[in-house]
């Protein structure tokens, strides 16, 4: 009988499970790490937006001669000027690169101007006189859904539609307009290459659907335009679809200059999309024992202008209505309304944190309804893996640990209630209006789950190379570092599968690989990692065949004791694996909703502990702890980050984020008014990371980045309900929504 | 008009064209990109350097105000190889995501340390208010510089 | 331009010049593109300005300096200004010149009658507080006048509380500030800001305050029904009227609750 050993992989430094230093921490900590902002090319024109201060309105004429007189200014471009396809758009291409014929939102770019210096760029776009005509504009979703102005509306309907239950709850919620708000704005430059063809540097979070949509749009061929990886100040959803791409080529090509442009403050929150506001309808029974047996839904989101990612949010929101919970009978209808408000699309959490509020609120209220306590009614109904989705129907084949993130939650301690605190600490800060006898305290609790991935049929799939280089390896890539991470990681599995320590990882643009799909759905640590894995395992299982050797480390190839092959040899360049990965397929719905939609599921849970001011309707949100199903923590210290950048992201909506809208315009674009966060305002966060293997990630991981917003908004909700008593039916909680009746 | 002043030491010579801000100056004649623009409205930190000693929003300084006047910006703070401890600590601490906040914070941060080599949390949280993080929610910030607080970077 | 004097920059003063201290307000208005000022004179250097005697503060002083050496609800209003940044580089002459009725130092130079010096090439008034604000961002200052001190009286209420309401712990602007102060002889005065397109004073509740030695928490609730009765809010993207109403009576009812302590 003979056995085969599987050649050991020796453990090498700064592979998984391990939290190794990220590799641009330095320069970015100098100050040297160059950002889409920050390059310059030989030749540089900067470039400038005109924008519709309407809603809506006929555009009637748009007069160039004024802004061409002026010194200078190289190009002034409408939507005349535009070759190719004269529309983009992430799932449909409805929006126009420059609005022809109608403008629909305030803020819709209407022309765009190449000039010598940002100054006289500004100055241009302003002396261009465009004559509108304005026109009704339609704001509300609900007349949206009357006029069928809707870019989806989805039915899911589930179990035996005449069931009922004996103790009925019902409620109305609303989520406002949150945006993204990256530090980085929207910025780019578009370098012409001589022959026709152009080099785009931007802010993404997807260059490769970038690049079809440049490419459709200027009426090139592929292989003409290269979009690059470009460092970037953070995305959260609002770099996914195109903004100034297509702009600045258009700009690079009509001027045979480089052109560059960076959106100002106030021009990104106009410039790029927001998460979608949401108005829920909610009716949950449940029998006796607190078993829920039917859920009806109402889900109206407002898409704004344009598609943008609409139809996917609407889905991701019906699909997750219920939540993480069982249910025998299930009906969801939802609306993705077209209006002229300004257009909305993907932000961290996707659809899944709107319906997050409504459902977490409704369980809390079905609990007093029943006399139970919250988390028995949760943990009594909790989904978990071999459960089917009460919407969807589809089994749950992966790890989905709800009893234990519950069981988590409660295990933990709560901070012992706040006596003689620092002004720092109580509701009001140093504005002084609030003392510790004045607070009350709130304890709330909130469930979540989201899908991870992409879901209804999409050919979710990324590229990664491995390619052995004279020290150790690279990973080649075209996926994009937002600031999580994903540049670590990748490095920390291909060691781990390789065996070395010596990985470094490279940004390469849409000519030399292909695409690693979106930053964003929490997909790409399991896509581009796992392409990675695959890649790094398939690159050494070759080499080590090919020299007959058995082990690989830092210093080369080994059989046994001998060093065979050293890396200056085999690190030729010759030695190289290329991977596309997908993973498990998905369908899109049925007639009923119903199908195998989603690629893999996370579940996690929020604890929010908050002091309230009632009579000021002043907030601290004092502690967010959280039990979060991660798979495999492949960097524990990252998980770490994602979770506090995301409970703070959660706080925000939860008690001061919101885009003020009236009449289609953005009254708060402004980080004066558009409040996010500060470090005085960041809860104490202890976060339980749940591993289990089961998921198709590589070695178990799964996507971390968006469980973390979708439950702490609700739990932080519940928790000042819980301390002021009022009922709260709204994000971002307001002073006067608990001050006054 | 040309104007005069130290930054991170040196002597500098500018020429200014338009009332333009210290930042605009540093970034795009001085060749010192590391303060960032993000709301030009001195809401967010990421300007922040030290001007004449005190820590500022950069973007609120008028160029021309900046006149024989010294200013420090993440480059001066930086040595000429590697990191200075308090950047040496968030970089342990896993408080750099996207990076565009960071030159701020490292800025406000040794300009804390400079004042108060102990500061408490109450202080290191009360001297960075005025810098805006939307990546990290701010925990491994507190963290590193906790660290460096107690003595515990060399 | 960088005069070195008062004088200096007095000389300088109309024709559309600018003057410009800290820059906190300026250089927003002038990065958003709302201004190009042709003629600045930069006040950071005039020494005269930063100078602080007792109850006259230079309009130049930081409020950084006012946050460590000022009267304290002054001081308790600095450390709300803006951010570290902000306080670094604000000066209380500046945000005089803005006027913006959320001006967190405005309240106590209402609530202790200051008034504030306007010097010009020619003159020199000193004008009370409530006539020195006309309007929203309004001033009577004439355009070759400088705000060059606030001066204080020189005897102050040694009880005086300040408070702010915001949306968040930092970095922001008020919703509602107020100061009370409370003398000795039970004179109470109630200045607000945020509640009017200028600091106001709450006369009604002033007057029935101060006559009453030992306040009975009935007296309290009428005291802060009477504030907010008087004040005249707006209902804008930051807060609604009824809200700020309400906030003004709390608040101003917790600080005098502060200074009976």
């Amino acid at each position: 009988m003979t056995t085969e050993t599987p050649p050991r992989i020796r453990v090498p430094e700064g592979g998984v499970g391990e939290s190794p230093l990220r590799p641009d921490g330095v320069p970015k900590l100098r100050g040297e790490f160059d950002y889409a902002q920050d390059l310059s090319a030989e030749g540089m024109l900067w470039a400038a937006t005109v924008r519709s201060p309407h809603a809506r309105a006929r555009i009637v004429s748009v007069d160039l001669a004024a802004a061409l007189a002026i010194g200078g200014v190289h190009a002034c471009l409408t939507a005349d000027d535009v070759p190719g396809r004269a529309t983009f758009g992430l799932e449909h291409p409805d929006q126009p690169v420059l609005a022809g014929d109608e403008a629909r939102y305030w803020g819709e770019p209407v022309a765009v101007v190449a000039a010598e210096d940002p100054d006289t760029a500004r100055r241009a776009a302003a002396a261009i006189e465009v004559r509108y005509e304005p026109l009704d504009a339609l704001t509300d979703p609900e007349e949206a859904d009357r006029r069928d102005e809707v870019f989806r509306r989805l039915g899911i309907r589930r179990g035996d539609q005449a069931l009922r239950g004996s103790v009925v709850v019902q409620g109305e919620y609303e989520v406002g307009m949150q945006d993204q708000a990256p530090l980085g704005t929207e910025a780019g430059l578009a370098i012409p290459d001589g022959q026709g063809g152009v080099d785009l540097y931007a802010t993404s979070q997807y260059v490769h659907v970038d690049h079809e949509q440049v490419v459709a749009s200027l009426g090139l061929r592929p292989e003409q335009v290269r979009a690059h990886p470009t460092g970037i100040g953070g995305a959260f959803g609002a770099r996914e679809d195109v903004n100034l791409h297509i702009h600045l080529c258009l700009l690079a090509l009509h001027t045979g200059r480089p052109v560059k442009m960076v959106y100002q403050r106030s021009e990104s929150f106009t410039g790029h999309v927001h998460r979608h506001p949401a108005w829920l309808s909610y009716r949950h029974e449940a029998d006796e024992t607190g078993r829920l047996v039917r859920v009806e839904a109402r889900v109206v989101i407002d898409g704004g202008a344009y598609a943008s990612t609409t139809s996917a949010v609407l889905a991701n929101a019906c699909y997750f209505a219920v939540g993480p919970y069982r249910c025998e009978s299930v009906s969801v209808d939802g609306v993705g309304a077209r209006t002229n408000n300004p257009p909305c699309g993907a932000m961290r959490g996707f659809g899944a944190v709107q319906v997050c509020f409504g459902y977490e609120a409704q369980m809390d209220r079905l609990a007093v309804a029943l006399g139970m306590d919250p988390l028995d009614l949760r943990e009594l109904n909790a989904l978990g893996t071999g459960d089917a989705m009460p919407t969807t129907g589809q089994i749950i084949d992966t790890p989905l640990p709800t009893i234990d993130v519950i069981r988590s939650l409660q295990a933990m301690p709560l901070p012992e209630p706040a006596t003689g605190l620092h002004h720092s600490e109580l509701p009001g800060g140093s504005g002084l209006t609030t003392e510790t006898h004045q607070v009350r305290r709130g304890v709330g609790y909130a469930l979540g789950i989201k899908n991870l991935g992409f879901s209804e049929g999409s050919d979710d799939y990324a590229q990664a190379r491995v390619r052995l280089t004279s020290n150790g390896a690279v990973v080649e890539t075209a996926a994009i570092e937002v600031g999580q991470g994903l540049v670590t990681v990748l490095a920390q599995i291909a060691r781990s599968a390789l065996g070395i320590s010596h990985v470094e990882v490279a940004h390469v643009d849409t000519s030399k690989i292909d695409s690693a799909g979106s930053t964003s759905a929490s997909r790409q640590t399991q896509l581009s990692g796992g392409a990675t894995l695959e890649a790094a395992t398939r690159l050494r299982q070759r080499v080590l065949a090919h020299h007959e050797g058995d082990q690989l480390d830092d210093q080369g190839l080994w059989k046994g004791d001998d060093l065979l092959v050293t890396w200056a040899d085999l690190g030729d360049g010759s030695w190289e694996e290329t991977v596309t990965f997908r993973h498990p397929p998905t369908t899109g719905p049925d007639e009923n909703g119903q199908g195998v939609i989603h690629a893999d599921f996370a579940v996690a849970g929020h604890r929010a502990v908050v002091d309230v001011d009632t009579e000021l309707g002043l907030v601290k949100v004092v502690r967010v702890d959280t039990a979060q199903d991660v798979g495999r923590a492949l960097n524990p210290q990252s998980v770490q980050g994602q979770i506090e950048g995301g409970i703070l992201q959660g706080v925000g909506l939860a008690v001061m984020e919101e885009l003020v809208m009236k009449d289609g315009v953005i009254l708060n674009p402004t980080f004066t008014d558009y409040l996010l966060p500060t470090i005085l305002d960041a809860p104490d966060v202890e976060a339980l990371l749940i591993e289990r293997e089961g998921s198709w990630g590589p070695f178990g991981a799964k996507g971390v980045g968006e469980s973390p917003t979708i439950s702490s908004t609700a739990a932080i909700a519940a928790a000042i309900r819980a301390a002021s008593g009022r009922e709260l039916n709204r994000v971002p909680i307001r002073p006067q929504d608990v001050a006054l009746e | 008009m040309i104007i005069e002043l130290t930054v991170n030491g040196e002597p500098v010579t500018a020429r200014i064209t338009n009332p333009g801000s210290l930042l605009d100056l540093l970034r795009d004649e001085l060749g010192l990109p590391g303060s960032k623009n993000a709301c030009e409205q001195g809401e967010c930190g990421s300007c922040s350097v030290i001007f004449d000693g005190e820590l500022v929003c950069s973007c609120l300084v008028m160029a021309a105000d900046a006149a024989d006047s010294s200013v420090v910006t993440v480059e001066g703070v930086s040595p000429d190889d590697g990191l200075h401890p308090i950047q040496e600590a968030m970089h342990r601490a896993g408080a750099v995501q996207c990076g565009f906040c960071t030159p701020g914070i490292v800025v406000a941060a040794v300009d804390l340390f400079s004042r108060n080599s102990r500061p408490s949390s109450t202080q290191i949280k009360e001297a960075l208010a005025g810098n805006i993080c939307r990546c990290t929610g701010y925990g491994a910030i507190i963290r590193a510089l906790e660290t460096v607080a107690m003595g515990a970077e060399t | 331009m960088h005069p070195n004097s008062i004088d200096e920059a007095l000389a300088e003063m109309g024709d559309g010049a600018i003057p410009l201290a800290g820059g906190t307000d300026l250089m927003v208005e002038v990065n958003f593109g709302h201004v190009r000022p042709e003629r600045v004179i930069g006040l950071r250097r005039v020494a005269d300005l930063h100078e602080w005697d007792g109850p006259k503060i230079g309009a130049g002083v930081t409020w950084r300096r006012i946050e460590t050496h000022g009267p304290k609800a002054l001081a308790e209003a600095a450390r709300t200004v803006g951010s570290p940044q902000i306080r670094n580089a604000g000066t209380i002459g500046g945000n005089l010149g803005t006027a913006s009725p959320a001006g967190d130092g405005h309240p106590f130079l209402a609530a202790v009658d200051a008034s504030i010096e306007l010097t010009s090439a020619a003159s020199r008034r000193t004008v009370a507080w409530r006539e020195f604000f006309t309007g929203v961002k309004e001033t009577v200052r004439r355009p070759d006048e400088l705000i060059t001190a606030v001066h204080l009286p020189a005897e102050l209420p040694e009880k005086q509380c300040f408070g702010k309401i915001g949306i968040r712990n930092a970095m922001v602007i008020a919703t509602v500030c107020a100061v009370v102060t409370r003398a000795d002889d039970g004179k109470t005065t109630v200045a607000l800001g945020s509640v009017a397109p200028t600091p106001v004073r709450a006369t009604g509740a002033e007057t029935m305050m101060s006559s009453i030695a030992n306040p009975t928490s009935s007296d309290l609730a009428e005291f802060q029904r009477l504030v907010s009765d008087e004040v005249r809010p707006i209902t804008d993207h930051r807060s609604t009227e009824e809200y700020r109403r309400h906030g003004a009576g709390v608040l101003t009812r917790r600080l005098l609750e502060r200074c009976l302590a």
